[in-house]
C-alpha cells in the first residue's frame, strides 16, 4: 500500500519527523518497505506569468521572455521552450536558485541577452509529465509561490507492507486511526454528512446470496457530467497511492477506496434491467469484465445480476457493458459488504483481481458503507454535478458482533512480562477498543473493522505490539534442560557428510525437480512424480535417482576446464509407490578423471569401478557388503552391481552407459553409486569379544580357475566351508598370461588361522586349509596351482 | 726385542692407511691373524731365555693391545663414515608435495546448517526431519492456514499431480513432531523448501530451519532470549543488534519478523512468534497448560551472510572453483 505522508498528516499528524514516523510504522507491524520523496531536492522555484515573448535577435530557436514572479519587477528571461506564451502560468527559477543535479542558476547572458532565471519543464525539477517543454501551471496558480509548495512537492512517497491479517490499515482511515493509537495524537477525521435526496428514484435490490453479501447500500445519482475533470488534489493523491487518473467518477470510487478503505462501484443506472440481485453466479455465465477480458463463472462466484445477466463479479470487478464512460448522465453507486469467505481465492481462480477483491478477501469495515456512500455522493455532486436519490441499504447476513476475553495473567505467562491491569486497559483504550473489566482481566468488544481478533492470543499480539516488543525482556530462558538422546546405533549424518568429504568426494545441492528426459534415461522411470506448475520445463518431474545431478554437476564443471571431477550429494528422491509417493533420502557419489591429482609420484590412472566400489566399502562398514552383478538404466550392463547389505539390496554402482557418455557430451565415462541413506547411518553397538593370546598362522592357496568363476562366489564358498579357526580369507593377487592357460586366471588367497585357547598344531591348519580347497574345487573346478 | 716396535709402527700406519673394512680387517689378520707377524713373535717367545721370556711377553701383549686399540678406533671411523655416506645418499628433497588423493568438502550450505544446528543442540534441540511433498493437512491447514486464505498467495506453491505440494516451508515437520510426541518439545528442523519463485535472491528451492519449543510457562521473552543468543552465537559478536517487529504468520500468534543491525541497515534474517492455540489444538496439545514459540530461518541466507556471497544462485550452480573454496 502505497500513500503520501501528507495526506496521512491531514488525518493525524504527530510531532514525528519522516524517518521517525516510519520506524513507527515498522515496528508496530506495518512494515514500511520504501519512502521516497515526491520530487528531488531544489529551491528558489516560484510560480511565474509570461508576459512578452519576443524573438531572440541573435537565435533562431530562443526567445527572450519578460515574466512576473512576483518579485515586483518583470524579469528577462532566456527561453527555449516550444511551448512558451504570452499569458502562461510556469515555474520559475530565480537567481540563486538549486535545481536537481547541483544546477545553480546565475544571472548570464545567452548569445548576447540577459537572462535572469530559468523557465522549467517537469522533467527539469524532477516531475515529469507528458508535455514537451515548460511545465504549465493552472492558470489561477498564484504568481510568487513556491512551486514546491503550491504542487505539494515537500511530500513523501510511503510503501507499506500490510501483512494479511491487517485489512484495517489498506486505507488511509486506518492507517491513520493506527498512528493515532500508537503516538496518542488526536484523529482527525474527514467530516462526512448525509447528502439529502433530490428525487426518490431507486433500484430496487434483492440479496439471494445471503452469506455471501452482508450489506447492499445503492444510490442512484441523475444527471451527471461524466466528462467533468477530476481536481488536482484528488488526482495528485490518486497518482502519489500508485493510481492512475481516468476519468471522474472513476478516480472518485477509487478515492473512496484509499481513503475509507470501502471498495465501490458506478454502474451506469441506465443500463441496468430492472432490478439487481446478488447471487452466485450459474454455471457457464459469461461476463466481459472491465480488463477487456471474457471470462465464464460458475457456482463458487457471486455476481451483481440485473433482470437479464450478470452486470459484475461481486467484489472483484465490473463489466464492460454497465460501465461508466464520459457520456454516462444516471449512475448507480454501490457500496456493499461482501464476506471474505465469498471472496478470497476467486481471484487467483480467475486469474486477475483488483484491489476491491484484495481488501475484501481480507476483510473491509462492515459498517462502512452508508459512511463511504455519503462520502462519494458528495463527491460525485461537487466534481461532476447532478442530483442524488435516497441511499438504499439491503441487508443479508452480517457478522455478528462478538467478543473476546483476554486474561491479564495469560497476557503475562505468554509474553514474559509483568503487566497489570491497569496497564492492559491503558493500551486497550489507546486501540480504541471498548472492553469490560472482568475479575481476572477484559471482555473486549471487537470493532468491526478488525477482522484479525478472534481469540485471546490475538489480543495479546496488540497489548505485545502496543506495549513495544522491544520492551519485552529476553532473559536467559528459564532451566529445565535434560541431555538430548545419543543413540550409539545411529551414525549422525554429520560424520557421514565428513567421511565422505574425507575420501575426496566434494559435496553438492542440486534441484530436486528435473528433466523428465533424465527420469527416463537415468531411472527408466517413465512415470515420475510431476510436477503441475514446474518453473521451467526441463525442471519439471520430481527426481527418483541422484544421478542427475551429478552427471549434470560433472558437464558444467569439465565446461569449466576442471581436470578431475568427484561429487556426492545427499537429498531424497521420490517414487511413486501406489497412491503413495515414497521419498527415501539417498548417498550418491560420482567420480570422473584421475585416481589421484595428477602428481609426481604416482602413476596418472583413470578412476574405474574398483576404486569406487572401495570408497562404498568404507563408508558402509562395518557393514558387510556384497556386491550382485545386475542391469540398471543409467549404467554399463557389464559394469554394474547392486550393492547388497544383510541380504537387501540397498544401492548400486557402476560405470555410467557409453550411450549416456555420448548423450551428455562427456568425453569419457565417469563411475557413480547411489546408496540408501538409511543403511549408512545405521550401524551397531559394540561388544568386545575375547582376543586370543595364540599366534595366528597364515597360509596362501594359489589357485586356477575358469575365467567366467566370480571371486564373490568363491569367497562364499570360503566363507561356507571355513572351520572356526579359520579368521579370514583375503584375495591378494589376480593373475592371467603365461603360465595361466587361456581362458583361466590365477587366485591368490591368504588364509590366516587362529584358535581362541590354544596353538594350532600343522595337522589342524592342513585340514582347515584342506577343507576349503575340497570346497571350491567341489563346486568350482578349481585346481590348486603349482 | 726392538724388532715388536717395528712391527707394531708398521702394523699402525698399516690401520690408519686402510679405505675401508674389509681392508681394515685384513690388516688385522697380517698382524694378529694365525700367522699374523705380531702372532708369530708370540710363537717365538719359547725360544727366549726363561728370564727374558716375560719381560718380552708383556712388551708383544702391550704391543698387541695398542694395535687392537688402534684398530677398534679405525674400525668405528670407518663405520662412522660409511653412515654418514649413506645418509647422504639416502636425503631427500623434503619440499616434494606430498603423495595421495586430495580431500573433499561439504557445500556451505550445508557448513551452515551443521553450525546452526550444532548452536541449538548445545541448548538442548533435538533434530527432526519430514517429507518434502507434503500433504495440505501439514503444508497449510493444520498451520491454521484454511484453503483460500490470502497467506497461502504469500507462498507460491508448487504442485504435484494427485494435490500433494512441495512443502513451501519447514514448518510441516513441526505439525508432524507435535502429532507423535507430548511436550516438552524441543526440537529444530532443516530441510529443503520450494517456492515458484527465480532471480538473484530466490531460488525455487533453498533450506529452512524450522525450531519449536513447547512446554509449560515458554513466553514470548524466551523466543527474544534464544533468538538473540542464536544470533550473536552464530554471528560471533555479542554486540549485534536485534530487534524483533510485529508481523503475521498464520501459524503463530504474536508474529515477529526478527532483523539484524547490519552495515547497511536493518536485515530481515527470519520469522517466528508463539505457537498459535490453533495449531496446538490441531495437534492435540493443551493450550491452556501448554505455550511454545516456533520460528523459521533461511539457511541459505545465513550462509550468504556468514560467508559473503551475493548471489543465491552460486550456491545451486555447483561450480567446483565456488565450492572448494569451503574446504
Amino acid at each position: 500500500m502505497q500513500f503520501s505522508e501528507q495526506w496521512l498528516r491531514s488525518w493525524v499528524n504527530p510531532s514525528l519527523s519522516s524517518e521517525q514516523l516510519s520506524y513507527l510504522l515498522t515496528m508496530a507491524g506495518l512494515e514500511v518497505e520504501d519512502t521516497v520523496p515526491a520530487a528531488p531536492a531544489f529551491s528558489g522555484v516560484v510560480v511565474a506569468e509570461v508576459k512578452e515573448v519576443a524573438p531572440h535577435p541573435n537565435a533562431d530557436r530562443l526567445r527572450v521572455t519578460k515574466v512576473d514572479a512576483g518579485t515586483g519587477e518583470l524579469i528577462q528571461i532566456v527561453c527555449g521552450a516550444p511551448n512558451v506564451a504570452v499569458g502562461l502560468k510556469v515555474p520559475c527559477a530565480l537567481p540563486g536558485a538549486e535545481l536537481p543535479g547541483d544546477f545553480k542558476i546565475k544571472p548570464t547572458k545567452m548569445r548576447g541577452e540577459a537572462s535572469n532565471g530559468m523557465l522549467c519543464s517537469g522533467r527539469e525539477l524532477g516531475v515529469p509529465d507528458d508535455v514537451d517543454g515548460l511545465l504549465v501551471l493552472p492558470a489561477d496558480a498564484p504568481v510568487g509561490t513556491s512551486i514546491r509548495d503550491y504542487l505539494s512537492l515537500d511530500d513523501t512517497l510511503f510503501t507499506l507492507k500490510i501483512t494479511p491479517n491487517r485489512a484495517d490499515c489498506l486505507s488511509m482511515r486506518g492507517i491513520a486511526r493506527e498512528v493515532a493509537a500508537l503516538t496518542g495524537e488526536a484523529l482527525k477525521p474527514v467530516a462526512i454528512s448525509p447528502v439529502k435526496p433530490a428525487h426518490d428514484e431507486t433500484v430496487a435490490v434483492r440479496i439471494d446470496a445471503q452469506d455471501g453479501c452482508g450489506r447492499y447500500v445503492g444510490r442512484k445519482i441523475t444527471g451527471i457530467n461524466a466528462a467533468a475533470k477530476t481536481p488536482d488534489w484528488m488526482k495528485q493523491r490518486l497518482e502519489r497511492a500508485g493510481l492512475r487518473a481516468i476519468s471522474a467518477v472513476v478516480d472518485i470510487t477509487n478515492y473512496i477506496l484509499l481513503e475509507q478503505g470501502q471498495p465501490m462501484h458506478a454502474f451506469n443506472a441506465d443500463a441496468i434491467q430492472g432490478g439487481i440481485h446478488v447471487r452466485q453466479a450459474r454455471a457457464g455465465e459469461q461476463l466481459l469484465c472491465l480488463n477487456d477480458k471474457t471470462v465464464t463463472l460458475d457456482a463458487d462466484f457471486m455476481v451483481i445480476a440485473d433482470d437479464s445477466g450478470a452486470l459484475a463479479i461481486a467484489g472483484i470487478m465490473g463489466g464492460q457493458p454497465s460501465s461508466v464512460d464520459t457520456a454516462t448522465q444516471n449512475i448507480f453507486l454501490e457500496s456493499a459488504f461482501f464476506a471474505p469467505e465469498a471472496i478470497a481465492g476467486r481471484a487467483r481462480k480467475l486469474g486477475f483481481g483488483s484491489d476491491s477483491s484484495y481488501r475484501y478477501e481480507r476483510g473491509v469495515d462492515y459498517q462502512l458503507q452508508h459512511a463511504a456512500i455519503e462520502r462519494a455522493t458528495r463527491l460525485v455532486l461537487d466534481i461532476c454535478g447532478g442530483s442524488a436519490g435516497p441511499v438504499k441499504e439491503t441487508t443479508g447476513k452480517l457478522p455478528a458482533a462478538h467478543g473476546v476475553r483476554v486474561r491479564t495473567e495469560r497476557v503475562n505467562r505468554v509474553l514474559g512480562i509483568q503487566l497489570h491491569a491497569e496497564g492492559i486497559a491503558t493500551i486497550l483504550r489507546r486501540l480504541g477498543l471498548d472492553f469490560t473489566a472482568l475479575p481476572d482481566g477484559f471482555a473486549v468488544d471487537v470493532p468491526s473493522f478488525r477482522f484479525d481478533l478472534a481469540i485471546e492470543e490475538d489480543l495479546i499480539e496488540e497489548i505485545a505490539r502496543v506495549h513495544g516488543y522491544d520492551a519485552i525482556g529476553a532473559d536467559v530462558p528459564r532451566s529445565g534442560q535434560r541431555m538430548l538422546p545419543l543413540p550409539e546405533e545411529r551414525r549422525p549424518r554429520e560424520d557421514l557428510r565428513l567421511r565422505v568429504a574425507a575420501r575426496d568426494y566434494q559435496e553438492i545441492i542440486s534441484y530436486a525437480f528435473v528433466d523428465e528426459a533424465w527420469e527416463r534415461d537415468l531411472a527408466g522411470n517413465a512415470d515420475p512424480v510431476r510436477l503441475i506448475n514446474p518453473i521451467a520445463a526441463q525442471m519439471s518431474v520430481m527426481r527418483s535417482t541422484l544421478f542427475g545431478g551429478l552427471i549434470n554437476t560433472l558437464a558444467g564443471n569439465l565446461n569449466r576446464k576442471q581436470p578431475r571431477v568427484r561429487l556426492f550429494e545427499i537429498a531424497r528422491v521420490f517414487k511413486k509407490q501406489g497412491d503413495d509417493v515414497a521419498q527415501p533420502e539417498k548417498l550418491a557419489m560420482l567420480a570422473w578423471g584421475t585416481r589421484q591429482p595428477e602428481q609426481w609420484g604416482a602413476k596418472t590412472e583413470r578412476v574405474d569401478f574398483f576404486d569406487l566400489k572401495g570408497d562404498v566399502e568404507a563408508l558402509l562398514h562395518p557393514h558387510q557388503a556384497s556386491f550382485r552383478k545386475a542391469t540398471h538404466p543409467a549404467l554399463h550392463p557389464g559394469r554394474c552391481a547392486e550393492i547388497v547389505v544383510d541380504g537387501q539390496a540397498v544401492g548400486v554402482i557402476g560405470e555410467l552407459h557409453p550411450q549416456w557418455v555420448q548423450a551428455y557430451d562427456l568425453p569419457n565415462a565417469p563411475v557413480l553409486a547411489e546408496i540408501d541413506l538409511a543403511v549408512l547411518t545405521r550401524t551397531e553397538r559394540i561388544t568386545a569379544r575375547t582376543v586370543s593370546k595364540f599366534q595366528a598362522v597364515r597360509r596362501d592357496l594359489a589357485l586356477l580357475v575358469d575365467d567366467s568363476v566370480e571371486v564373490g562366489a568363491l569367497l562364499q564358498t570360503f566363507a561356507d566351508a571355513s572351520s572356526p579357526i579359520v579368521q579370514q580369507v583375503a584375495l591378494f593377487d589376480v593373475y592371467r598370461g603365461a603360465g595361466v592357460e587361456a581362458g583361466k586366471k590365477s587366485l591368490a588367497f591368504g588364509i590366516q588361522l587362529q584358535d581362541p585357547a590354544k596353538t594350532l598344531t600343522d595337522e589342524e591348519i592342513e585340514n582347515a586349509v584342506g577343507q576349503l580347497l575340497i570346497a571350491v574345487s567341489e563346486r568350482h573346478g578349481a585346481q590348486l596351482r603349482l | 726385542m726392538k724388532n715388536v716396535n717395528d712391527i707394531l709402527e708398521s702394523g699402525l700406519a698399516a690401520v690408519a692407511a686402510t679405505a675401508d673394512l674389509i681392508e681394515l680387517e685384513q690388516v688385522k689378520a697380517r698382524f694378529l691373524g694365525k700367522s699374523g707377524e705380531l702372532t708369530e713373535l708370540l710363537k717365538q717367545l719359547g725360544q727366549l731365555p726363561a728370564e727374558e721370556r716375560k719381560a718380552a711377553g708383556a712388551t708383544i701383549n702391550a704391543a698387541k693391545q695398542t694395535f687392537e686399540a688402534r684398530h677398534n678406533e679405525r674400525r668405528d671411523a670407518l663405520n662412522a663414515e660409511k653412515l654418514a655416506r649413506q645418509l647422504q645418499a639416502d636425503a631427500l628433497d623434503v619440499t616434494l608435495p606430498g603423495r595421495g588423493g586430495a580431500t573433499g568438502g561439504l557445500h556451505p550450505v550445508t557448513l551452515t546448517l551443521q553450525r546452526i544446528t550444532e548452536l541449538f543442540a548445545s541448548i538442548g534441540f533435538a533434530v527432526a526431519d519430514g517429507p518434502e511433498i507434503e500433504n495440505d493437512f501439514h503444508n497449510f491447514q493444520a498451520l491454521n492456514i484454511p484453503e483460500n486464505h490470502p497467506a497461502r498467495a504469500m507462498q507460491d506453491t508448487f504442485y504435484v499431480e494427485g494435490g500433494d505440494v512441495l512443502r513451501t516451508h519447514t514448518s510441516p515437520i513441526q505439525v508432524r513432531y507435535m502429532l507423535n510426541n507430548q511436550p516438552p518439545i524441543k526440537i529444530v528442523a532443516p530441510g529443503r523448501v520450494f517456492r515458484v519463485d527465480s532471480d538473484a535472491t530466490h531460488s525455487p528451492m533453498f533450506h529452512q530451519m524450522e525450531g519449536l519449543w513447547v512446554d509449560e510457562g515458554v513466553s514470548f521473552a524466551d523466543l527474544k532470549a534464544v533468538m538473540i543468543d542464536f544470533l550473536r552465537r552464530f554471528f560471533e559478536r555479542d554486540d549485534l543488534q536485534v530487534r524483533f517487529r510485529p508481523s503475521f504468520f498464520p501459524f503463530t500468534e504474536p508474529s515477529a519478523e526478527v532483523d539484524v543491525l547490519g552495515e547497511r541497515g536493518w536485515l530481515e534474517v527470519g520469522g517466528c512468534g508463539m505457537v498459535h492455540p490453533n495449531v496446538l489444538k490441531n495437534v492435540g496439545i493443551d493450550p491452556e497448560k501448554y505455550t511454545g514459540f516456533a520460528f523459521g530461518i533461511g539457511i541459505d541466507r545465513f550462509a550468504m551472510l556468514r560467508y559473503g556471497v551475493n548471489d543465491l544462485r552460486l550456491f545451486f550452480e555447483n561450480d567446483l572453483n565456488f565450492l572448494k573454496q569451503f574446504n
